[in-house]
């Protein structure tokens, strides 16, 4: 009876057979085939948006301002920063600092959030990652994406502030969407880094506030690019956020130009640390099952 | 069985190794990974989990596969769920996967029945319109009504089971992967899983059931393996494996220990 049922399904069935037809054999040079992989990763970006969206509303919700410590938490920061530099340089200092401060510290937030959640990512996921085959690449990418979800509510309060501060909108602006689609994949790059890193060695996690901290205060934040010495100047693109940042502030705050080497520098950078950390991320990925 | 020949197996699993090369370390960190480096040693210890395994399943096949702990079975089925990547070897499974290996996969606490179900059924690789389509009758399977808009977390592990179990079988999966997951809940919840299971059955899905309940794997397989040390013993009729494992462990199949065993 049951051979009479195969033979009439498959016949039936046969098409979408072939749509879910796998084949699992040993990887070969480390990397899983791309091909597949990545067919596989845009099937799922529905999961993908979902885990992002259901963490925002599974977050802050039971606490007083709820959603609001999206925008409220890296406001503080900024005004904290703020109060800080004004007391120890007296004052004396740069034009519409608050405005640059803010710009800054809201785009930085996504870093470090790619990073202290990125980190996480993996090994938090625990039981999903030994009981279901997905590109296991959607943890570390979907903390970016929360990141940049949460980011968005942000730039409305600096808009608040710069029409505040009556600062106008200018045709610079337009520079900062290259800018800030290479920041993203370098988040992204750093965040799939760090998730590999946290499997393998779990105390990855404890360096991130610091390392995260002090990226901020190498980068043009909190002191603006005019201020950084004439023999530290050949040193600037050591830093990957660099150029970005100093693009980023003074677009927004002066409606400057980025100079061409700032895309450039900012575009190698981010490929790199976006290819470094893909290559890292699915060279190791099949050892996360039995590793976490 | 002239049709088998047409149809190519649903799964096939080809000279199948799996190792896993295990950390010795409680946790691994930085410093640890140093120092034993410094000193030349090496705490990762290589376990090899299924050992040259071969067999197929047609279509519309439950196979059970039986043996004791560690004997390989949940590695086997997590690699042809693609879970763990062959060591060596190949799997080919042909069809659309849906696992039960532990239950609610995904879900998030902190949400509500309905948003967990979408959650649940995305991580299980549906689209949301395949999950949407389902909502009401996994509602209705699980018998949570008004409690569906309530977070999980406010749910007795008991309806946690009934809904997770529900997102897993109503999705209607051409190959359904299923490890111990009938343990959870209470007697009715065991009665009622096992019916649907039973009613999955007769819509010609294939599945692979891993068990210690032998009394489950003699009523609904139609096939079953006993795994030894990552080795396949033998395949064949359910009764005649069952009896097999048994005479060799000592234990009666029908002991109310193994029976319990769910």
């Amino acid at each position: 009876m049951a051979d009479a049922v195969v033979s009439e399904q498959s016949s039936v069935d046969d098409d979408e057979f072939r749509g879910n037809y796998h084949v699992y054999e040993p990887y070969r040079a480390g990397l899983p085939r791309l091909k597949p992989y990545l067919r596989e990763l845009w099937r799922r970006r529905e999961f993908l948006d979902e885990m992002a969206r259901s963490r925002v509303r599974a977050e802050n919700m039971d606490t007083l301002f709820g959603r609001a410590w999206t925008v409220l938490s890296p406001l503080l920061t900024a005004l904290t920063y703020y109060l800080l530099v004004l007391i120890l340089t007296r004052g004396a200092g740069v034009e519409n600092y608050l405005i640059f401060l803010l710009s800054g510290i809201f785009l930085f937030q996504i870093l470090q959030d790619a990073m202290a959640h990125g980190a996480k990512s993996v090994v938090g996921a625990g039981r999903m990652i030994t009981n279901t085959a997905f590109p296991r690449v959607m943890l570390p990418l979907a903390e970016v994406r929360l990141a940049l979800s949460e980011f968005w509510p942000t730039m409305i309060v600096l808009v608040v502030f710069l029409i505040g501060y009556r600062i106008p909108p200018h045709w610079a602006l337009i520079s900062l969407i290259p800018i800030f689609a290479l920041y993203l994949i370098m988040c992204a790059g750093i965040a799939m880094l760090l998730a590999t890193l946290q499997v393998f060695f779990r105390d990855t996690r404890s360096f991130i506030p610091f390392f995260s901290r002090m990226w901020l205060y190498a980068s043009p934040v909190l002191w603006t690019s005019n201020q950084v010495p004439a023999e530290l100047k050949s040193l600037e693109w050591l830093n990957p956020m660099y150029a970005i940042t100093a693009s980023w502030s003074n677009a927004i705050v002066n409606g400057t130009w980025p100079a061409p080497s700032a895309y450039l520098i900012a575009a190698i950078w981010s490929f790199v640390l976006f290819f470094l950390g893909a290559y890292v991320f699915l060279s190791r990925e099949r050892d996360f099952a039995v590793r976490i | 069985m002239p049709s088998e020949s047409s149809a190519p197996p649903a799964i096939s699993v080809q000279h199948l190794w799996v190792t896993y090369r295990v950390s010795m370390e409680r946790k691994p960190t930085l410093k640890s990974s140093l120092m034993r480096a410094g000193r030349g040693e090496r705490l990762v210890r290589e376990i090899v989990a299924v050992r040259d395994l071969s067999f197929d399943l047609p279509r519309s096949r439950v196979l059970g596969i039986v043996g004791n702990n560690g004997a390989g079975k949940s590695t086997l089925v997590r690699a042809i769920a693609g879970i763990l990547p062959p060591t060596q070897g190949r799997i080919e499974v042909r069809g659309r996967v849906s696992t039960l290996l532990a239950l609610g996969i995904g879900f998030n606490p902190e949400l509500t029945g309905h948003e967990n179900v979408i959650l649940g059924g995305l991580a299980a690789g549906y689209t949301r319109a395949e999950i949407e389509d389902k909502f009401e009758e996994i509602g209705e399977w699980s018998e949570l009504g008004d409690f569906l808009e309530l977070p999980v977390r406010t749910y007795s592990a008991g309806m946690f089971g009934r809904l997770a179990f529900a997102v897993a079988v109503h999705m209607e999966p051409d190959i359904l992967l299923v490890d111990e997951a009938l343990s959870a809940g209470d007697a009715a919840f065991k009665a009622k899983a096992t019916a649907k299971m039973h009613s999955l059955l007769d819509q010609a899905h294939t599945m692979v059931l891993v068990s210690h309940a032998l009394e489950t794997v003699q009523n609904m397989c139609s096939d079953a393996i006993w795994m030894e040390k990552g080795e396949l013993k033998m395949m064949g009729r359910p009764a005649d494996v069952i009896s097999a494992y048994t005479n060799n462990e000592n234990v009666d199949a029908n002991a109310a220990t193994t029976r319990e065993d769910v």
